[in-house]
């Protein structure tokens, strides 16, 4: 097996007194696509700035590209790209303008950087808003260029903080596919989402992370194998009757789960729920049929929904 | 691994960030060429044609200096320090909060000492230009007696140089409370008004005296002064005047690289 691209043994970070990182380990290999899934505040942005070399371990050990960050920072930060939570595009400069500028902090010559900028616009789609102002572009076309600015380099590993958040569907999957395309050619991918469906599209293998901790790890299809079921009933009564609903739905399934709004009910076979539930007089103002998720996984391991 | 070895050395890297810095720039480039110019034209005007007529014959409180020749020297440093403080404050904290590329440039291999050097050049730039041209209009007046006259564009320089414990201060700022307004109204405005600019210390009563002995401001203007028309104090004194401003400006700057470095690790 090819030497991991990056290796985290029991790290942690802390604020003062509160470990926002509580003690994780995990491996990457080459050209594999690794996710980090988890809801607000567990700890994936700090992770992320932890590999990125810019922020400093409290303890644990990491090793990025074979070489630790804490002694080889710059050296390490060569063969990254980063693609922040926040995009931090120069917006005094215009669009081409901001390769320009960050293809040089690589120590690349002009030429050089000039010719991959072009190549990068084509890539994101963006060649004919060349010369616009950063601020005319709208969120999708911000997040394909600090993209775009983070491929300056020809990465080795690209690290991406929530690419697709608050993008609309279309724009999401132009970037899915975008991303798929530096899968095909062998770049390492270290993504954070709290999307569950991204995470399934994009990461051959994942962690899922809450308050700093490991929950689980695995590839999207085994960790629905190992903590769920093949589907999902999903049957609302109404706020009111939920509760007393869920006493008489006992049983139904391997596990069930009361939320809020609606009861899921963990099952290999749904419809075959469904038919359950009817032969108990029960009635559900609506029922759904679907396909266990991740959004599932997390909800029985952490007892919480990844967007709150 | 190559990609370690062909790093390019440290002052190069810091180079780029000043690249970046004029090419944002350029955005502003009319802007920036009219206050370069019509700033010493107008102050250099005002203070030597039209103010210089209300005071006796144009006499300056140096025997035989006019007051043009008296307070240009101070006109030019006092332009610099503007300019360096510009950066030193919205420079500082628009890299690091308001368009925080210096986020963006710490994750490239670029340091956060690499990034200071690199503003700081361009700061150095930005105050050559503007204190060059400056020069160049108190030529045009008649304003520069002495032969050693052109050594006032250092004297400005290291003025607006001795300012940079402002940025390290900046770079503490975590949320913006209008702190800069008041650094200009209880710091910069009196050290402009008090540091023998446009009237001697000398004139000031003993006790305000001080606030002159302490402003860089102060310290530049008479040091261009012993340029343009000078020596008019003991040598020691002019040494001493580079002295303060030179420690000055690379304390600032090292404090600046330290804070910058702390806040960029988070
Ligand atoms: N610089 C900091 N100082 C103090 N606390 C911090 C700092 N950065 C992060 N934290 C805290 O650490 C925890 C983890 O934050 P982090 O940004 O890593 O979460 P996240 O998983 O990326 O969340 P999100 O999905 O909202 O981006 C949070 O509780 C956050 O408040
Ligand atoms: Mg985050």
């Amino acid at each position: 097996m090819p030497a991991p691209v990056i290796v985290a043994t029991d790290l942690v970070k802390k604020y003062k007194d509160f470990a926002a990182v509580d003690g994780i380990t995990f491996e990457v290999a080459p050209g594999e696509s690794f996710g980090l899934l988890g809801p607000n505040g567990a700890g994936k942005s700090t992770t992320m700035r932890m590999i990125g070399a810019v922020s400093t371990r409290s303890s644990g050990s990491l090793s990025i590209l074979g070489l630790d960050p804490n002694e080889h920072g710059p050296a390490i930060r060569s063969q990254l790209g980063v693609v922040p939570q926040q995009d931090n595009l120069d917006t005094e400069l215009r669009v081409r303008d901001n390769l320009l500028v960050y293809g040089r902090y690589f120590g690349l010559p002009r030429a050089q950087v000039a010719a991959r900028a072009d190549e990068l616009l084509e890539f994101a789609q963006l060649s004919d808003r060349a010369k616009a102002k950063v601020d005319d572009l709208s969120g999708g076309m911000k997040r394909r260029l600090t993209i775009a600015r983070a491929l300056i380099n020809e990465p080795r590993v690209l690290l991406l903080d929530e690419p697709t958040t608050g993008l609309d569907p279309q724009a999401r999957h132009i970037l899915w596919d975008r991303l798929y395309r530096l899968r095909e050619q062998g770049t390492t991918l270290v993504l954070t989402t709290h999307y569950m469906d991204e995470a399934e599209q994009l990461a051959d293998r994942l962690i899922v992370v809450d308050k700093g901790r490991i929950m689980a790890e695995g590839s999207p299809a085994s960790l629905i194998r190992e903590h769920s079921s093949r589907e999902v009933l999903e049957v609302r009564f109404g706020s009111e009757r939920n509760a007393t609903a869920a006493a008489d739905l006992a049983g139904i399934g391997d596990r069930l789960e009361v939320l809020p709004d609606r009861i899921l009910l963990y099952a290999h076979s749904g419809e075959e729920a469904l038919a359950e539930v009817t032969r108990r007089g029960l009635e559900p103002i609506t029922s759904l049929v679907r396909r266990s998720s991740l959004e599932d996984v997390f909800l029985k391991l952490t007892g919480r929904s990844l967007i709150e | 691994m190559s990609a370690v070895t062909a790093e390019p050395r440290s002052h190069a890297r810091a180079w780029f960030v000043t690249e970046h810095k004029i090419r944002a720039m350029r955005g502003y480039t009319g802007t920036i060429i009219a206050t370069t110019i019509g700033t010493p034209l107008l102050y250099l005007f005002a203070f030597g044609v039209g103010l210089a007529t209300l005071i006796t014959s144009n006499v300056g409180p140096v025997p035989g200096i006019s007051y043009l020749e008296f307070v240009a020297p101070a006109l030019l440093a006092t332009a610099a320090v503007l300019v360096a403080m510009e950066e030193y404050t919205f420079g500082i904290l628009l890299g690091l909060k308001w368009n925080p590329i210096f986020v963006g440039m710490n994750s490239t291999p670029l340091t956060a000492r690499q990034i200071v050097d690199g503003l700081m050049l361009f700061i150095g730039i930005r105050m050559l230009i503007t204190t060059t041209v400056y020069f160049v209009v108190m030529l045009a007046f008649g304003a520069v007696p002495s032969g050693w006259g052109i050594l006032t564009i250092v004297a400005g320089m290291l003025g607006g140089f001795a300012f940079a414990p402002v940025a390290a201060y900046s770079a503490t700022i975590q949320e913006d409370r209008g702190q800069f307004a008041i650094l200009q109204r209880t710091v910069i405005l009196p050290l402009t008004l008090f540091s023998g600019t446009v009237f001697p210390l000398t004139q000031l009563p003993a006790f305000l005296q001080w606030i002159g002995w302490l402003s860089p401001l102060w310290h530049a203007s008479e040091l261009g002064r012993q340029f343009v028309y000078g020596p008019t104090e003991p040598i020691w004194l002019t040494v001493a005047h580079v002295v303060y401003l030179l420690a000055l400006g690379v304390i600032g700057w090292q404090l600046c690289v330290r804070t910058v470095a702390r806040r960029l690790n988070k």
